[in-house]
């Protein structure tokens, strides 16, 4: 069959990372081909070499066997290739079809409205897209803006459509629908290159696979012919295991120090994103919590950490409630956290070292009195910090912007460990950091958890979970579907898991 | 085409910046200005000279550039305030025109019975308390609803100025003068009632040129020095942060627009007590102090103390302007020269936080 597509030894480096690292990939004219791997596997920046986005440092790019250099996404809309984004790009107050015109070469200064209506009305006919084409985008759902992203690609013309994660923000009916469209257009001889890292809808909507691992291609499978299973095993990969930190004293799993009791909780645009989430966390356990990026981790850290009001359930540290949506409550009754977004939620970034190690504390007797600031305090407590956590800086009042990733890092880990907390909150707490600052990191938690600290790991990183925690749960569009213990964790069944696979049928 | 120098962001802005680029600012204005009085026949030194004379050099002149600068020290400090915390309050304006209100009404009911000392407290009090309820509105919209502050601070300013339309104009309120059938005007408060003015030096200063200096140290103590002011530094870095450390951003976002609209209500009582003597509908709409007071606190990087000086230089400028004026010299050109400085002082702003680099490729092609 033709190859409308064929990417060869594709390589994209970026300041300290190669993102793409040799990739082939050859996807046939009228197929659904899923590119599946995890996030940072190299899938985003693959489609933004395809639509003009990024140039290429090496390797090939054909398309229809021609080798083409795209400069610029118009460069690639020409050749018939179109994306449509995860994140929306179209304007609120527009109509429907306005957006479909938008930024359409030779389009004239004033639009017929009537004649681009009709044929919107057309196309969304022809593949099941039902929108009104003269609605304003504000008043459409998630999933009726995602078919006029998609008018937009097929209104210009294009033969290969890109999808990024599109069922990210649809609910599972809307999914169901997307994937009979995306269905009718390969019958009609489009292609479609489907980006995703869940395992159920790759094998629901494509036809082949290609699975990509850390920029390279891992392979690339005829979905007829494979499962689940071993998606998630390619997708997963057995890269060196990271040795398994040994702990001197057990943990005692008698004292439950937090406790989650069906907690539910919404999602910045109000979609409930954890659903009855029920955990414990022994004194000095370490649980790590699986899961692809988007899973409801990040409304999990939050909602511990009274950042995120609860929309159902209770959340006890030692015994006491934490006031729903409360984050003096979490701090007061000793959770710490380190989250994932260290320059803008766990440090305010513009501000100094010193006034950043004060930003929980700088409320007790220690640090002010009558209301008023003790800077000299706040100075030696930065001093004390800055040299017990090898902090590299060039004063304590120098911007914490300013330092390198690791030390951001170290900053907030001094603040946080030490508060003396009860439980330990760290998400993703190794990302992007090097290898001497990773070191640091895992030998501060597992230091913590050795002194009683309860800490939840949360992590996309499944060999970093493996090394550290003592037990591990899984979470997938918001619920916990598995909870093992780290020592015999299965790392295919973490992956499937993971990937929304359900065990029956796949227990090994 | 490639423009042959770009803006580059600093990554940290040296100290010396904070006083180098006003004064560059102000030698480029002067630069400009004096290009527009040769295109125009005139001596731009002997201009300039006169400017200094009329406006600062003197105890006449700086009496009157104190006099002009201290409603504008008042709004200011209102704009600063807010904006250290990131919001916009462009209501200095209603604000200050609901503290004329308050202060007037504290005025005219206590005037003839309480000593001069606290009349000046209690028409303050009330001033501050109408300007910081005033502007608590937009608070509690924006902390609530998350209503853009903008636009609600500015359309409130025509609201206010309705209001004093009504009671002077519209109505036969507490605030219009009885006697005033065909000119409606403000009832004057009794003369018991008015604010001291200092002689220091032979200069004169009004007692609310003082109260606004002291304001200005308040405001920087409370940012650099209280709880209040490292929580609402926070904020403005990064609300997620504040999240994040459990400060409480809505009710702070209240407080500090009640400040902010405290501050310009002071200087609506000042307006009274100090200056007009009586609610002055005509008179505080044509001045427009509210909004002065943004370039004011502007120009002087939204710091409370150098807020009170920029005010002093804007006060002295437009009196200067004023003795300028007359058949040889055009207001038009006053306009133009007072323009031009706050045209390259927001312009200099620019490169406290960015620095030009040239293209290099450019150069290239030049060379």
């Amino acid at each position: 069959m033709k190859s409308a597509v064929r990417m060869s030894g594709v390589v994209k480096r970026f300041p300290g990372v190669v993102a793409n690292d040799g990739v082939e990939v050859d996807i046939r004219a009228g197929e659904v081909h899923a590119l599946l791997g995890e996030n940072g596997a190299g899938k985003s920046t693959l489609s933004n070499i395809l639509t003009g986005l990024y140039r290429p440092d090496e390797g090939i790019v054909e398309i229809n066997g021609e080798p083409v250099h795209f400069s610029s996404p118009r460069d690639a809309l020409d050749a018939g290739v179109g994306m449509v984004h995860q994140h929306f790009r179209l304007v609120e107050t527009f109509t429907v079809a306005e957006n479909v015109v938008l930024g359409e070469p030779g389009s004239p200064f004033v639009i017929d409205q009537s004649r681009v209506a009709q044929q919107v009305a057309e196309l969304s006919d022809r593949y099941g897209l039902a929108v009104d084409p003269s609605a304003r985008i504000w008043q459409l759902s998630v999933g009726e803006q995602q078919r006029v992203e998609i008018l937009k690609v097929l209104y210009r013309g294009a033969k290969v459509l890109i999808l990024d994660e599109p069922t990210a923000v649809l609910t599972p009916n809307e999914a169901d629908v997307l994937f009979t469209t995306l269905r009718g257009m390969v019958a009609e001889g489009r292609t479609v290159i489907f980006i995703s890292h869940k395992l159920d809808e790759v094998m629901k909507v494509s036809d082949r696979v290609t699975v990509l691992r850390g920029g390279r291609t891992v392979g690339t499978v005829e979905t007829a012919r494979t499962d689940t299973r071993e998606l998630a095993s390619l997708m997963v990969g057995r890269s060196v295991d990271f040795a398994r930190v040994t702990r001197t004293n057990p943990v005692d799993r008698s004292t439950e120090v937090l406790t989650l009791d069906g907690v539910s909780a919404r999602d910045d645009r109000g979609r409930e994103a954890l659903h009855d989430v029920s955990l414990t966390v022994a004194r000095g356990e370490i649980l790590g919590i699986a899961g692809v990026a988007g899973n409801g981790q990040r409304e999990l850290a939050e909602a511990i950490s009274g950042m995120r009001s609860l929309t159902t359930g209770r959340i006890h540290v030692a015994g006491e409630q934490v006031q729903s949506g409360r984050a003096r409550s979490a701090i007061a009754k000793g959770i710490a956290h380190i989250p994932e977004d260290r320059l803008h939620t766990g440090l305010a970034s513009s501000h100094s070292v010193e006034d950043n190690l004060a930003l929980k504390n700088y409320r007790s007797r220690d640090l002010s009195r009558f209301r008023l600031l003790r800077r000299k305090l706040i100075r030696s407590q930065a001093d004390e910090l800055v040299r017990n956590y090898d902090v590299k800086t060039p004063a304590t009042t120098t911007p914490v912007r300013l330092l390198s990733g690791g030390n951001v890092q170290k900053v907030l880990l001094a603040r946080e460990f030490s508060s003396l907390p009860k439980v330990l909150i760290a998400a993703s707490p190794t990302r992007g950091l090097d290898v001497g600052a990773i070191e640091t990191v895992r030998t501060r938690l597992v230091e913590a958890a050795e002194q009683g600290v309860s800490i939840l790991l949360i992590s996309e990183d499944l060999d970093e979970i493996m090394s550290l925690a003592d037990r591990i749960v899984v979470m997938y569009e918001g619920r916990i579907v598995d909870d093992v213990d780290a020592g015999s964790a299965d790392r295919q069944r973490l992956g499937l898991t993971m990937g929304g696979g359900t065990l029956s049928g796949a227990k090994s | 085409m490639r423009s042959p120098v770009r803006f580059e962001r600093r990554l940290e802005q040296p100290k010396w910046l904070n006083w180098a680029i006003p004064v560059l600012s102000l030698v480029a204005a002067l630069v400009l200005g004096a290009i527009v009085l040769l295109a125009t026949g005139k001596n731009p030194i002997e201009v300039y000279d006169r400017i200094f004379e009329r406006g600062f050099a003197g105890t006449r002149a700086l009496s009157g550039s104190i006099k002009t600068a201290t409603p504008l020290a008042f709004t200011g400090l209102c704009a600063a305030v807010a904006f250290r915390m990131g919001l916009i309050n462009i209501g200095g304006e209603g604000q200050f025109y609901m503290g004329a209100v308050g202060a007037t009404w504290a005025g005219l009911a206590f005037g003839n019975d309480l000593p001069t000392g606290v009349l000046v407290i209690v028409m303050s009090l009330s001033g501050m308390l109408w300007g910081g309820f005033y502007a608590a509105i937009v608070g509690v919209l924006r902390a609530k609803f998350n209503t853009n502050e903008i636009i609600t601070s500015l359309m409130m300013n025509y609201i206010a100025a309705i209001f004093l339309n009504y009671l002077i104009y519209n109505s036969t309120s507490y605030w219009r003068d009885p006697k005033s059938r065909n000119f409606p005007a403000g009832k004057p408060i009794p003369k018991r009632a008015d604010w001291n003015v200092y002689e220091i030096f032979g200069t004169r200063i009004p007692l609310s040129f003082l109260i606004a200096v002291m304001a200005a140290v308040g405001v920087w103590v409370l940012y650099k020095r209280t709880r209040f002011g490292f929580e609402v530094g926070v904020i403005a870095d990064s609300p997620k942060a504040a999240r994040y450390a459990g400060i409480r951003t809505s009710s702070t976002i209240i407080i500090v627009l009640a400040l902010s609209g405290a501050l310009a209500g002071l200087g609506g009582a000042a307006d009274v007590g100090n200056f007009r003597g009586l609610l002055d509908s005509k008179g505080l709409q044509m001045s427009g102090y509210g909004y002065t007071g943004i370039v004011v606190a502007a120009l002087a990087r939204f710091n409370p103390i150098s807020t009170i000086v920029v005010a002093v230089l804007i006060g002295g400028l437009t009196n200067a302007g004023f003795a300028l004026q007359g058949p040889d010299f055009p207001s038009g050109l006053v306009g133009t020269l007072q323009g031009l400085i706050l045209f390259t002082a927001v312009a200099g702003e620019v490169l406290v936080r960015y620095r030009i680099r040239r293209n290099r490729r450019t150069v290239a092609v030049a060379a």
